[in-house]
């Protein structure tokens, strides 16, 4: 066998085990996706009651609370980044990271001090890779986020939020407004990142949705149920906001996992699809080589008989 | 006898729906029982209780609530809970030692330990 020959096939061996990993995990991480979207399902009906229940108390404007209307004047944006602990995910989390720096650009053009908080190996490279500090970083559990794993995070974060830009939480310095950039998942084929507000509550865009959702509810059938609060409701929204604020961290956790398994599957589909065009190229190669192989051999034998003839006929 | 559509939920999964015609929790403030028809409530749960939903069909469902909320609304009742888990999923003998690891510490990661520990053994029947 030719020299030539046996690189191309050679070639072709590696690319179909290559093509058999990349096949692998793109049926893997289509399996996640189903689960992870379970899991987004399952997580729902919590999110949406804490929700209606916020809305029940939101109704009254005295209330007061940091969470729920912010401060005067914020100097400190807390932004929480959420990207995947393994590559080979095409895009996803370098899209996501770009989505924190313009949010980080955009905050420190309104005169605020960004402050990162990291979820996802990745992310916490990026930021390692180009000294910039973070405030809090997580990792190990990008791909199937339980409560538990986040709840360290949402812990943090809400204390964070809690002691606001005069005060300190732990080591870090305050927030007093945090966004959670995570990418959304729209489709099997398109996930976009997005940057959304979380706190103050007020001034994010469910909670301001369901606010008025309980008001225009209170329009249509007269004047709506007036609830007990148990205890005071000053008390209860000092409960009930970092659980929101927590549920809102999570169900973002929950989508961008399936986002990345979608990313992943899509990059792995891809480089199993070029796999196979390189295999088919280079089996093409190799068919050449073949028979350049076999049409040099015959020449020779060919030449080679002449040569024999021409030489008995010279005796 | 009139039922309520009832609902437990936690942030991960729903633990409980269907019928029920009553529901025993404790808030903060006290020990309450809901029953249908019950005026439009919103009460933060006390650490370390259960939450007893009476089922249309008489089964008492006992479920160690973490971290939750109780709303009652006129259309039926949702528990809210952080983490929840029904009496038969409750491992009493890890509830136990769990209970007495945590003693009678008073930091605060202790003190939610312990208040778990109770939850679980409470919802599980135990005499604590």
């Amino acid at each position: 066998m030719g020299a030539q020959l046996r690189v191309y096939r050679r070639q072709i061996k590696s690319t179909q085990s290559t093509q058999k990993i990349t096949k692998a995990m793109e049926l893997i991480a289509a399996s996640r996706i189903v689960k992870a979207q379970n899991r987004v399902n399952a997580a729902r009906p919590y999110a949406d009651e804490l929700t209606r229940a916020l809305g029940a108390l939101g109704k009254d404007t005295s209330l007061k609370h940091p969470l729920l209307t912010g401060v005067a004047e914020p100097k400190r944006t807390g932004i929480l980044v959420v990207t995947s602990d393994r590559g080979l995910a095409g895009g996803y989390s370098a899209n996501a990271l770009k989505k924190a720096n313009e949010l980080a650009a955009q905050v420190r053009a309104d005169g605020k001090e960004p402050v990162l908080y990291v979820i996802g190996r990745k992310g916490v490279g990026f930021y390692r890779f180009r000294q910039i500090p973070l405030a809090g970083s997580w990792t190990g559990f990008s791909e199937q986020p339980n409560f538990l794993d986040a709840r360290d995070a949402t812990e943090t974060v809400v204390s964070a939020l809690e002691a606001t830009s005069e005060g300190e939480s732990g080591e870090a310095a305050g927030i007093d407004e945090l966004y959670v950039v995570y990418t959304r998942f729209e489709s099997m084929v398109t996930q976009t990142p997005v940057a959304v507000q979380v706190a103050p509550v007020r001034a994010s865009q469910d909670a301001i949705e369901a606010l008025e959702g309980s008001e225009a509810a209170e329009d249509s059938d007269g004047p709506g149920p007036s609830y007990d609060f148990e205890p005071e409701p000053e008390e209860l929204l000092g409960a009930l906001l970092p659980r929101y604020i927590s549920a809102r961290i999570f169900s973002a956790l929950l989508e961008s996992a399936a986002s990345e398994s979608a990313a992943r599957r899509r990059a792995m589909k891809s480089a199993s699809d070029n796999a196979s065009d390189l295999i088919k190229t280079y089996t093409r190669l190799a068919n050449q080589a073949r028979q350049a192989e076999i049409t040099q051999e015959i020449s020779e034998i060919v030449g080679g008989a002449d040569a024999l003839a021409a030489a008995g006929s010279d005796q | 006898m009139a039922t309520m559509q009832v609902e437990l939920v936690s942030v991960e999964r729903p633990i409980w729906s269907g019928e029920a015609t009553a529901v025993y929790a404790r808030t903060s403030e006290g020990e309450i029982g809901v029953l249908p028809g019950h005026a439009p409530l919103l009460g933060a749960l006390a650490p370390g209780w259960l939450v007893r939903i009476q089922q249309a069909d008489g089964v008492e469902q006992r479920i160690a609530v973490h971290g939750g909320f109780l709303s009652v609304r006129e259309d039926g009742v949702s528990v809210l809970a952080e983490m929840a888990e029904s009496a038969d999923e409750i491992d009493v003998a890890r509830a136990h030692a769990a209970l007495e690891r945590s003693g009678s510490g008073s930091g605060e990661g202790t003190v939610a330990a312990r208040d778990r520990a109770l939850a679980r053994l409470r919802a599980a029947g135990e005499q604590v």
